[in-house]
């Protein structure tokens, strides 16, 4: 592909628009059967996330028995679709979520900065490749996106897609850095033209992680990428999604702009740690009509 | 409504001027008419004041019926979001040091005694005679201060050293039962309210009141009293509505860990009881409490909301 393309300035994103638009989706009200739909649908796009530097082998078996054991008590529960961890820790949580399907999940390429050489971040990869990761989030080099180096970034995420072999790439864009939403929809262009499987708005280590807008925006190139290839990517936004109602937002967000072929793990996700339980919650309210406390479920 | 209070306001506030200005400039004769502000009784949640999402409202009303107010009805995800209010700030109250509780709580009666003036003009209008309300907001100050000297008091006389036969230091402290729902009494409006919620947040609880039905505007003008006397946001939550519409999510909500019922409709009393069974709510009944006597101020009322933890320390002889 021509590289030198992605010199050329954007047309502008119009950010009032943007944000209206998103203002107006995110308004809607969804109820009963709908909302419970949406509680099951969201819960089973979760990526349950532990990524502290404080993580410990323990810590990430209890995770996985949370992500395949959401809430025993309510049965007919769909589980999340994968745990997300670092990548020393793909091994024992492969283990632990043996048997079922939940896939695992690894950060790589010197997550979250992204400051490394080439080398060192394809060998990360490789490393969470062998040690059995079925997913690798990768954080694009800001740096040198914010310097105009775009092809430089393009071609990063080629190579670490080329190490990926068989493991879905998600492409972190980490876009509390990227400043403006003309820079966010290039980033999340080449990205996706670098054969991003899915592009994820953070990393969770920075304010502002996953705004609407963003999202938006995103959902939008993807969109405008189907379009001119035919290829579907997924959409993983992170950082900040904290309730269940933001989480069925987000699913407005995501029927609107992309439709319902859209609306399954296998093309969004959200990354989080304490969604899951708010989401629970809720689930066990519409179940019982009694609100919940966060006292009666496990931790996460 | 409105046009009538336009009237009554316009009237001794209306004056004429017709000056000459010191420059010579002759000024144009103008007439000044200050209208009446209405205050729009909304809710206190979180250290905010919402309306209620319902957009619901109920009317009160002063003795030959004219309308004073119209109040937030507050539906029950209002109540759900003062519970989570409470929740949050739960873990930083209950953490302040029992001194601090105390000089919070003093500062609630220093800005209340310099808003006596509002809160008997409130209770009158609602139909207390001036006396009562005077010595009511007296009390409530009184009351105030009463359980700030508590605040760093009660611990000790609650808790103890148990004697015990093997080779252990026993002891038993008070610890604060968390988030506190309470159906503030229906009279005396303020002072019900202030010895209601206090000992709860003398004992760092924080609280989702409902206030009294009849004298709900005090209520939350007492909110903008606790907003100004470093009460973080949260601890105390103001709701106005009706006590039957709210009584099941009261009752039954899980992060709910106590719950105080002021008054002695035995209906509400058996249904309250039986719904807080599913997460063990602790009830608390004050079916006949006189709130405007000594017997309304206790430190065990603050008793009511602690709960007992006992550590065994293992000593050597």
């Amino acid at each position: 592909m021509d590289n030198s393309s992605y010199n050329i300035p954007y047309p502008s994103i119009d950010q009032v628009g943007v944000a209206e638009r998103a203002a107006r989706l995110m308004s809607r009200s969804i109820k009963k059967e709908a909302k419970i739909f949406a509680l099951k649908l969201a819960l089973n796009m979760v990526d349950l996330t532990t990524l502290a530097g404080d993580d410990t082998p323990g810590k990430v078996r209890q995770l996985c028995y949370k992500a395949a054991h959401l809430h025993d008590a309510l049965p007919g529960l769909p589980h999340v679709a994968a745990v997300c961890v670092y990548p020393n820790f793909v091994r024992i949580a492969k283990e632990a979520v043996k048997g079922t399907d939940i896939q695992v999940a690894s950060v790589a390429t010197a997550f979250p900065s992204g400051h490394s050489s080439r080398q060192v971040k394809i060998d990360d990869v490789k490393y969470a490749v062998d040690e059995g990761a079925d997913e690798v989030d990768m954080v694009i080099s800001r740096g040198r996106f914010l310097q105009g180096h775009y092809d430089f970034v393009q071609e990063e995420i080629a190579a670490v897609k080329e190490a990926c072999g068989h493991a879905h790439l998600k492409v972190i864009l980490e876009t509390g850095e990227l400043v403006t939403l003309d820079n966010i929809r290039l980033a999340s262009d080449l990205a996706m033209d670098a054969g991003a499987d899915f592009i994820k708005t953070s990393t969770g280590k920075i304010q502002p992680a996953s705004t609407p807008s963003f999202t938006l925006v995103m959902l939008e190139a993807i969109r405008d990428y189907y379009y001119r290839t035919g290829r579907m990517v997924g959409m993983k936004p992170a950082g900040g999604i904290r309730t269940a109602k933001q989480a069925i937002q987000y699913l407005v967000l995501v029927r609107e702009t992309l439709g319902e072929p859209w609306l399954s793990n296998k093309y969004f996700r959200f990354g989080a740690s304490s969604l899951a339980n708010d989401i629970l919650m809720q689930l066990v309210k519409q179940e019982t009509g009694v609100y919940q406390s966060l006292d009666y479920f496990s931790n996460d | 409504m409105a046009k009538k209070t336009l009237k009554t306001a316009a009237k001794p506030l209306t004056k004429t001027s017709n000056k000459t200005a010191e420059n010579g400039h002759q000024e144009a004769p103008h007439t000044e008419t200050a209208l009446a502000v209405q205050k729009t009784y909304k809710l206190y949640i979180g250290g905010k004041f919402p309306r209620t999402e319902s957009g619901r409202f109920f009317k009160v009303n002063d003795p030959d019926g004219k309308l004073v107010a119209n109040m937030c009805r507050a539906s029950r995800k209002d109540f759900r979001n003062a519970v989570v209010a409470a929740r949050k700030a739960f873990g930083g109250w209950a953490g302040r040091t029992a001194y601090n509780r105390g000089q919070i709580i003093y500062r609630i009666a220093e800005m209340l005694e310099g808003r006596r003036a509002q809160f008997e003009a409130e209770l009158v209008q609602l139909g207390s005679d001036p006396k009562s309300a005077a010595q009511e907001v007296q009390a409530a100050i009184d009351r105030l201060i009463y359980y700030a000297g508590w605040a760093d008091k009660y611990q000790q006389v609650f808790s103890s050293v148990n004697p015990v036969a093997s080779s252990h230091f026993n002891f038993s402290v008070q610890e604060p039962t968390g988030v506190v729902a309470v159906f503030a009494p229906e009279e005396p409006g303020l002072l019900g309210l202030v010895s209601s919620i206090i000992p709860a947040i003398t004992g760092g609880n924080t609280v989702v009141v409902l206030a009294s039905e009849k004298f709900p505007t005090c209520a939350i003008t007492f909110g903008e009293v606790l907003q100004v006397s470093d009460v973080p946001g949260g601890v105390v939550n103001l709701l106005t509505g009706h006590q039957k519409e709210l009584l099941s999510h009261f009752s039954t909500h899980m992060d709910v860990n106590a719950m105080i019922y002021c008054g002695n409709d035995p209906q509400i009393s058996i249904t309250l009881q039986t719904s807080s069974a599913d997460n063990l709510k602790r009830t608390v009944l004050y079916p006949d409490t006189d709130w405007m006597t000594a017997s309304g101020a206790s430190p065990y009322f603050i008793l009511d909301t602690q709960e007992t933890k006992t550590t065994w320390h293992p000593v050597g002889k």
